[in-house]
């Protein structure tokens, strides 16, 4: 992706929900750009639509109205199936409850988005190797979730997030199911993965904390960019 | 591969869950393979029939005896080759419950017809020797425990009085569906008692068994015979021996009827649990199949999860309840005694069998998959597993 273009580039985006018959707006002419390689915290009230944006920026529902490019490339245009398979090579996704599956271990979690890749056996070994040595758990590749704890399951959900080396990281709450040394040791992970992959993060956090470690915060209150 | 995993993982990740429903396939999956079973039992003895024997009867009723005369007439019709007289005896061994069907037949013809039923040439001596002689089915004999020499006492209930016969051979079956629950006896002897006591109803036989020589001609030769008695004081109807036997189970088809469709409702009812426990394993993992989707797989990848955990399920309880149909039976049998006279799981059922467990095992899967395929993953992720 050349330097110059922006990671994501919001021009108008309008969106709203249907809820017993009544249109409710959740975002109202949005436009912002992200820069390639920004660490940017998204933050607002409960309702302000902030996960609604990052849900939009990462492909997994769609505006009714505006412009979106990530990577210079307009998501709306996407049928399901192509949509599907841009977000499995361009979007890493951080959830704030892990989402890990219960029945596979660290490791297998890890090389799940590797199954929708061509490569080998031997060649997802290494990469999944690669990826939970960065994370510092290289020695708990066999445990199952419930056999980790909260920081260490999201740990693993952030190597999923970058064992496709994808450009851009999404992360909504990540830290909000996390006592403060956890929240700290994932905080800083990610940074690592800014500052060192280049990695574009957004990030929604309700914490004034967390948003410090973001280079740039954007604020949204009822569904409008405040700053 | 891992798909297969996952599959296997799933269905093991509640163990009761999954052990509860498995548990509920077997029974329906044996259940239906009885109820099949007895139904295939019902319909043994026109499975057994051969193509070339037909049954001569009274053409108004079975119960209405034809005179044994009609057998030398029968004989002399272009394309019969045998001729047996053979009477339906209904004796009770000891309480009305010990049934097995008893026939007075005309030995040499009658035996030399039916080649399926086996005896010991010896044996066989013995019974054309001794005018009291039985010849009994080895089903039979192991059911009473009766052994050859031993008197088996019969209360006659068409033919009044208390009867003894000497049982003087057992025969095998050449195959495992031949009725090896019968008791054979000799015409002669019924007829002889009955001149003694009711001289009207002597020289009287229930039904003629006729061997044609050519299996082709079979409606030909059946015309012909009735033909010989048409508009005499006891008109005959002449069919195959298979129409003969259809003709028994057709008496009791709404039975029959009853059986299948009660072997269709247990398995109407095990869907109905399969489907609610993949509905309830789909609605918990909606947000792992939002993750999935999310990380880019697709509804096919979802689907295949689904369908793969209740197949499996399916396929387990299948495999149990088919594995258990056999020994099952055997007891069932066992404790029917001689009422079903063949009473063997054959190839179709456990075919029906596997069929019901992938019917079930689909249908099941059908709701979940779509719901988990058609669901939006932003809806998906908000959902509490």
């Amino acid at each position: 992706m050349p330097v110059s273009v922006p990671a994501v580039q919001i021009r108008h985006l309008v969106k709203s929900y249907k809820r017993g018959g009544q249109v409710v707006p959740v975002l109202e002419d949005i436009s912002f750009d992200i820069a390639t390689g920004d660490f940017v915290a998204l933050m607002g009230p409960s309702g302000s639509g902030k996960s609604t944006l990052l849900n939009l920026i990462a492909g997994i529902d769609r505006p009714d109205s505006g412009e979106l490019r990530v990577g210079g490339i307009d998501i709306m245009t996407l049928g399901e199936a192509e949509l599907a398979d841009w977000r499995s090579r361009n979007v890493g996704f951080i959830f704030q409850f892990y989402n890990l599956m219960p029945v596979l271990t660290a490791f297998e979690n890890v090389e799940l988005p590797l199954l929708l890749t061509g490569l080998s056996s031997r060649a997802r070994h290494e990469h999944v190797d690669m990826a939970l040595s960065m994370v510092g758990l290289a020695d708990r590749m066999e445990h199952f979730p419930s056999e980790l704890s909260g920081g260490q399951q999201q740990r693993v959900a952030i190597a999923r997030a970058i064992i496709t080396d994808p450009a851009i990281l999404v992360a909504d709450e990540p830290t909000g199911d996390l006592d403060r040394v956890s929240a700290e040791d994932i905080l800083a992970l990610m940074d690592r993965m800014n500052t060192e992959l280049g990695k574009t993060i957004i990030m929604v956090t309700h914490d004034p904390y967390a948003a410090k470690r973001a280079r740039s915060v954007r604020h949204l209150e009822k569904g409008v960019l405040t700053d | 591969m891992h798909l297969l995993k996952l599959i296997l993982r799933n269905t093991l990740r509640h163990k009761l869950r999954t052990l509860l429903t498995v548990l509920g396939l077997l029974v329906a999956i044996l259940s239906f393979g009885l109820l099949q079973t007895v139904v295939d039992a019902w319909y043994s003895g026109s499975k057994a029939a051969a193509p070339d024997r037909l049954i001569t009867r009274n053409s108004v009723s079975l119960v209405v005896p034809l005179p044994v005369h009609y057998r030398d007439k029968i004989r002399g019709v272009d394309g019969v080759r045998s001729v047996a007289t053979a009477n339906w005896f209904a004796g009770i061994y000891q309480e009305p419950k010990n049934f097995f069907p008893q026939f007075a037949i005309d030995a040499v013809p009658y035996l030399a017809m039916y080649p399926e039923y086996r005896i010991p040439e010896d044996q066989l001596r013995d019974f054309m020797r001794d005018r009291k002689g039985a010849v009994i089915g080895r089903k039979l004999a192991n059911t009473y425990g009766f052994k050859v020499g031993d008197v088996v006492p019969l209360k006659g209930t068409i033919f009044a009085g208390n009867w003894e016969f000497v049982v003087r051979a057992i025969y095998d079956g050449a195959t495992p569906t031949t009725d090896t629950s019968q008791f054979f006896f000799h015409w002669a002897y019924l007829n002889e008692s009955v001149r003694a006591r009711a001289p009207l109803r002597a020289n009287h036989v229930g039904v003629f068994v006729v061997q044609v020589g050519d299996v082709a001609r079979a409606a030909e030769i059946s015309k012909a015979v009735d033909a010989q008695f048409s508009n005499s004081a006891a008109e005959t109807l002449t069919e195959t021996e298979q129409a003969f036997q259809i003709g028994f189970v057709k008496q009791t088809e709404a039975i029959v009827i009853a059986i299948r469709i009660v072997s269709f409702v247990v398995i109407f009812i095990i869907l109905a649990v399969m489907a609610n426990t993949m509905a309830m394993t789909a609605r918990e993992r909606m947000s792992e199949y939002a993750t999935l989707k999310a990380l880019g797989f697709g509804p096919r990848f979802l689907g295949s999860l689904i369908f793969g955990e209740s197949l499996a399920i399916a396929s387990i309880g299948a495999v149990l309840g088919v594995a258990l149909t056999f020994p099952v039976s055997e007891w069932f049998a066992r404790q029917m005694g001689t009422l079903f006279p063949v009473f063997e799981v054959s190839m179709n059922t456990v075919w029906s069998q596997a069929a019901c467990a992938v019917v079930v095992g689909v249908a099941a899967a059908v709701l979940p998959a779509w719901r988990a395929a058609q669901v939006r993953i932003v809806d998906g992720l908000r959902a509490v597993g």
